[in-house]
């Protein structure tokens, strides 16, 4: 675990890059972690963090990667087009939230 | 010994490579014997990594149009249901374990064998069949989903699969 600072707020992050705590969560971090990850946020990306976001803040875990091609308004194709290194796990990155745990 | 054994974690993983591809062969066609290799290829996709599924022999079933929303838990010589052979050669037997693990995947939200295909597929995974057990079964590609991504020979198999970490189910 390390603080570092992204656009000019001090947050702290896992050995992967995952911040520890969602609320120090910004929408200029989001798009300064999804730098780093070679994604330049465009309303589709940003469609999926806030739900990945979302889901998480209201249930306390991310949603599978079936129920974020179901229920996110982007389908699956569309999403691996976003985040080819994985959607869930970079979506959850730039969202602030940490790795999502599950199989699926 | 002891001290190889403690070794720390984190200095065994430096200057490993990660892995980048998996060709992923599903070989049975019991649910439990076809769910592995989904899973495995599903999950592989989500890492970034790539992944090709190449189903052989009963594997074909879950690519099947008339046997994939058929596949069962089989209940009879798998020493893993705990079950006697008698018991679990009763009808019906099969078809309720199989409603019972269905039900507690659906929980897990774990798809369906056909919504898995679709899903994987979409991904961009590739769906093979093995060329020499369709040709056996007397199948033709109009027998499968429309997932299916070709019919692939071995040696094509093994082309596909240059650079990837091949996997046995």
């Amino acid at each position: 675990m390390t603080t570092t600072e992204i656009a000019g707020t001090p947050v702290e992050r896992d050995a992967e890059g995952f911040l520890v705590d969602p609320s120090q969560w910004t929408r200029e971090v989001a798009e300064e972690i999804a730098r780093e990850n070679g994604i330049e946020l465009t309303p589709a990306h940003w469609q999926v963090v806030q739900f990945m976001r979302n889901r998480y803040l209201e249930t306390g875990s991310a949603p599978s990667i079936r129920s974020l091609g179901k229920e996110s308004g982007v389908p699956i194709k569309e999403l691996y087009q976003l985040f080819p290194k994985g959607p869930a796990k970079l979506a959850a990155k730039i969202g602030g939230i940490p790795k999502p745990r599950g199989c699926i | 010994m002891v001290e190889l054994l403690q070794a720390p974690e984190q200095e065994e993983k430096v200057g490993r490579e990660p892995i980048e591809k998996v060709s992923i062969v599903v070989s049975h066609g019991s649910l439990e014997g076809i769910y592995p290799g989904l899973i495995m290829a599903n999950g592989a996709r989500m890492e970034g990594i790539e992944a090709d599924l190449f189903f052989t022999f009963f594997g074909l079933d879950a690519i099947r149009k008339d046997r994939q929303a058929k596949i069962k838990v089989a209940t009879v010589g798998n020493p893993g249901m705990h079950l006697p052979t008698l018991v679990g050669a009763i009808p019906g037997m099969s078809w309720l374990a199989t409603k019972m693990m269905s039900r507690q995947m659906e929980k897990l939200d774990i798809p369906p064998v056909g919504e898995f295909i679709e899903l994987i597929h979409d991904s961009g995974g590739g769906i093979y069949a093995c060329q020499a057990t369709v040709e056996m079964f007397g199948l033709t590609e109009d027998d499968f989903v429309p997932e299916l991504d070709g019919i692939l020979t071995v040696g094509e198999f093994y082309e596909r699969s240059a650079g990837a970490q091949i996997i046995f189910t």
